[in-house]
């Protein structure tokens, strides 16, 4: 499924009539244009209505950016080739050349290329797509059809806050990884972007096929209507800004900002920035004062006080910059349903974030606690959906429904997500005797394993003996993390939801609608087998794109299965036969039965 | 069979390769090669030999009006089942073994990433014929399938 193409410009499908009439106020052209904004040139839209009839949307006049990222892009491309410009300034003054004048020509290169950008994007939104027109030397056209916009992503950093522009990303339910699934505009004035998201997600054509451009024309966007004022009931209809509000951050929250851990990533960014800057410019660290102070005064110090000192730095540091990244992450946070059928987020302290997800491409939340999370009662919501990327930290995808808060909170505003309270309460299915033996002989297996090995490296091969003992030490540790990934374990079907959940570092509790699985994978390794066990996984568009049952008796899951899609298994499932064959094939009534092979 | 056991024993003759060419460069002690040798030789054996029976006993495959199930693997088994409704693309494809065997795989694949449907092995009529029944199917049914 390809629902985001890049089409040449020569055989670009929806080609406008660029030098056509530019006479006509866009009033009589097929979509509704939000006015002008301030620095646009003057309303030249609106083509002739014989491109009209032709084909609606040829008619649409492509847009420009905000022209005042003309102030932005350069400055964009020079601090993304700042690295290079400053090598180039460095190796050329070190060879005695002119370094100084080829950096200040690199950077006249950057500021060129970068207003530049300004004038060769374009963009526009006709009945049926949303076209932008990029580049200068490889011309591109991405268009998206408007009936597979999922998701609305809108950013503003620093820069674009100051001068009130927002970048908005279109996000397509495109689950392959491939760099171009999203259509990206950046920026435009903010007041447009609200316009347009309204336009993309809340007044979506009748039907992509038989796109009926007059009445579209004739429903004019309401403007929204205050959201402060949260409405009690959803109004039926097609009204778009009545905003009900699931969920918003209060101050209190904060605190489980040091459980979140993303200060580790700080820590770590910040550490290996440190040792690059002192490795390529030649600092010796030990040369700056105070850091020599430091290590002089610690250096006297006993070895395990010296590495109790650094751990609390730097959980120290970690905590700190975690409850940083808390706040600047999700400040003013605000979880809303419009009435269009939407969910909304925004949220950030000095990047705002504003992401608009379908609600009909909404197939599940999960509850996620990570491990000190958990042991603070916190917990997060994310989005199950089409069309929202995981896997590249949930803050930057998009999909976040509810940042750490307390677990009370986390229930509450899922079952106001979902509609019903049975998915993230229900008491969950245990996963049995055989499930928990699994997890102890796994966990022993492995460490116990690598403890011999290294027991006999250490015999054999000179190994220093604190790689055994630790390795002894991590086995002996293996065995609460078993006992807890057992508890963790649990599975129901409730209120037209599989609920799985799994884990220990990060428990996930993930209700799935029956209605988005796509799909059974029931995997059964030789252990498993042995064991009468097997791991059902849920083959889905959205999230994960498949989550697990893990370890679960083989009837049961044969079981879920039948029960979250009745009749799938069915011709499949040799009911009086023993359980641990049931699939086999029926011979008698199948169309094809073959087996492969030569 | 006799495909997964000569694709098999390419792939353990590579190494096995490898090794040999190793043990007469390498001039120093030749005893840990010659062990490893051995251990990869036995490895290669086994695995040519029990490996094909093993997966043509497990390998199953099989469609009906409303869903298409395979069965695959040898030592971890998987089970897969899709809906013809949720299918999304149907691909066969032949590599030059398969092509010298006259095989050919049929790929389904859903809209998750997670489920795609591999029948291996089967020969190039059955494979054909597979195909255009999915094909004919999943055209039959509507919506985008997510």
């Amino acid at each position: 499924m390809s629902t985001a193409r890049d089409v040449p410009e020569t055989t670009g499908i929806t080609e406008p009539p660029r030098a056509t009439g530019l006479t006509e106020p866009p009033r009589s052209a097929g979509v509704t244009e939000p006015p002008d904004t301030p620095g646009d040139p003057a309303p030249a839209g609106g083509v002739a209505t014989a491109g009209d009839r032709a084909r609606p949307g040829d008619a649409v006049r492509w847009r420009r950016l905000s022209r005042r990222m003309l102030v932005i892009h350069p400055i964009q491309e020079v601090v993304r080739s700042a690295p290079a410009l400053i090598g180039l300034l460095f190796a050329g003054s070190s060879q005695g050349g002119h370094g100084h004048i080829w950096s200040l020509v690199g950077l006249a290169v950057m500021l060129v290329v970068g207003t530049l950008r300004w004038f060769t994007t374009t963009y526009r939104v006709t009945p049926q797509y949303v076209q932008v027109r990029k580049g200068l030397i490889r011309r591109r056209v991405l268009t998206v059809p408007r009936d597979r916009i999922r998701t609305v992503d809108v950013t503003s950093h620093v820069m674009h806050r100051l001068l009130g522009l927002a970048r908005v990303e279109v996000g397509t339910g495109r689950s392959d990884k491939k760099d171009g699934g999203a259509l990206k505009l950046d920026a435009l004035y903010a007041p447009e972007v609200d316009r347009l998201r309204e336009e993309l997600l809340h007044r979506r054509p009748a039907a992509a096929t038989a796109p009926s451009p007059r009445r579209d024309a004739a429903a004019e966007p309401t403007t929204p209507r205050p959201t402060d004022q949260p409405d009690p009931l959803p109004v039926p209809g097609n009204e778009p800004g009545t905003e009900i509000e699931l969920a918003a951050l209060r101050p209190a929250w904060i605190r489980y900002g040091p459980f979140t851990m993303s200060g580790l990533v700080t820590a770590g960014v910040l550490a290996g920035f440190v040792s690059r800057i002192a490795s390529e410019g030649n600092v010796d660290l030990l040369r700056i004062a105070p850091v020599r102070q430091v290590v002089d005064r610690v250096g006297h110090e006993a070895l395990w006080l010296q590495v109790a000192g650094a751990v609390a730095a730097l959980a120290v540091f970690v905590a700190v910059a975690s409850t940083f990244g808390y706040v600047l992450a999700f400040w003013r946070f605000r979880l809303t349903r419009t009435s269009g059928g939407t969910l909304h987020v925004t949220r950030g302290l000095i990047t705002t974030r504003a992401t608009t997800l379908e609600e009909r491409r909404l197939r599940g939340i999960e509850v996620s606690e990570p491990l000190l999370l958990r042991a603070s009662g916190g917990a997060r919501l994310i989005a199950v959906a089409t069309g929202l990327r995981v896997g590249h930290g949930a803050q930057r995808g998009g999909s976040m429904l509810l940042p750490p808060a307390p677990r009370e909170e986390a229930v509450t505003v899922a079952t106001r997500v979902l509609g019903t309270s049975g998915p993230v309460t229900a008491e969950l299915v245990p996963h049995g005797r055989a499930a928990l033996r699994r997890r102890f002989t796994r966990a022993l297996a492995v460490c116990g394993a690598v403890t011999a090995v290294l027991l006999g490296l250490w015999r054999w091969a000179g190994l220093p003996a604190w790689t055994w003992q630790a390795a002894l030490l991590v086995t002996v540790a293996a065995l609460p993390v078993a006992a807890d990934r057992y508890r963790s374990l649990g599975h129901t079907i409730v209120a037209g939801h599989l609920v799985t959940r799994w884990g220990t570092l990060v428990r996930r509790r993930v209700a799935l609608d029956r209605e988005g699985i796509i799909g059974w994978n029931i995997r059964r390794s030789f252990f498993q087998r042995r064991a009468g066990l097997a791991t059902l996984t849920a083959t889905t568009a959205a999230g994960r794109q498949g989550y697990s049952v893990w370890d679960v008796d083989l009837g049961e899951a044969l079981h879920i299965a039948d029960r979250a899609i009745p009749g799938l298994l069915a011709p499949f499932l040799l009911r009086a036969g023993q359980p641990s064959d049931g699939m086999d094939p029926d011979p008698g009534t199948d169309p094809i039965v073959t087996s492969p092979g030569a | 069979m006799w495909f997964w056991g000569v694709r098999a024993a390419v792939g353990w003759l590579a190494l096995i390769a490898v090794q040999v060419a190793w043990l007469f460069i390498d001039d120093g002690d030749r005893g840990p090669h010659v062990w490893a040798l051995a251990v990869t030789v036995v490895l290669a054996v086994s695995h040519v030999t029990v490996m094909p029976w093993w997966r043509y006993r497990v390998h199953r495959w099989e469609t009906t009006a409303d869903a298409v199930y395979t069965q695959s693997g040898w030592l971890r088994q998987e089970w897969r089942i899709a809906p013809i409704s949720r299918i999304q693309t149907v691909d066969s494809e032949r590599g030059p073994l398969e092509q010298l065997f006259g095989l050919a795989n049929v790929t389904v694949t859903t809209a998750s990433a997670a489920g795609p449907l591999r029948v291996h092995g089967l020969d190039r009529s059955t494979a054909q014929r597979l195909v255009d029944e999915l094909t004919e199917s999943t055209q039959a049914t509507t919506g985008d399938a997510t």
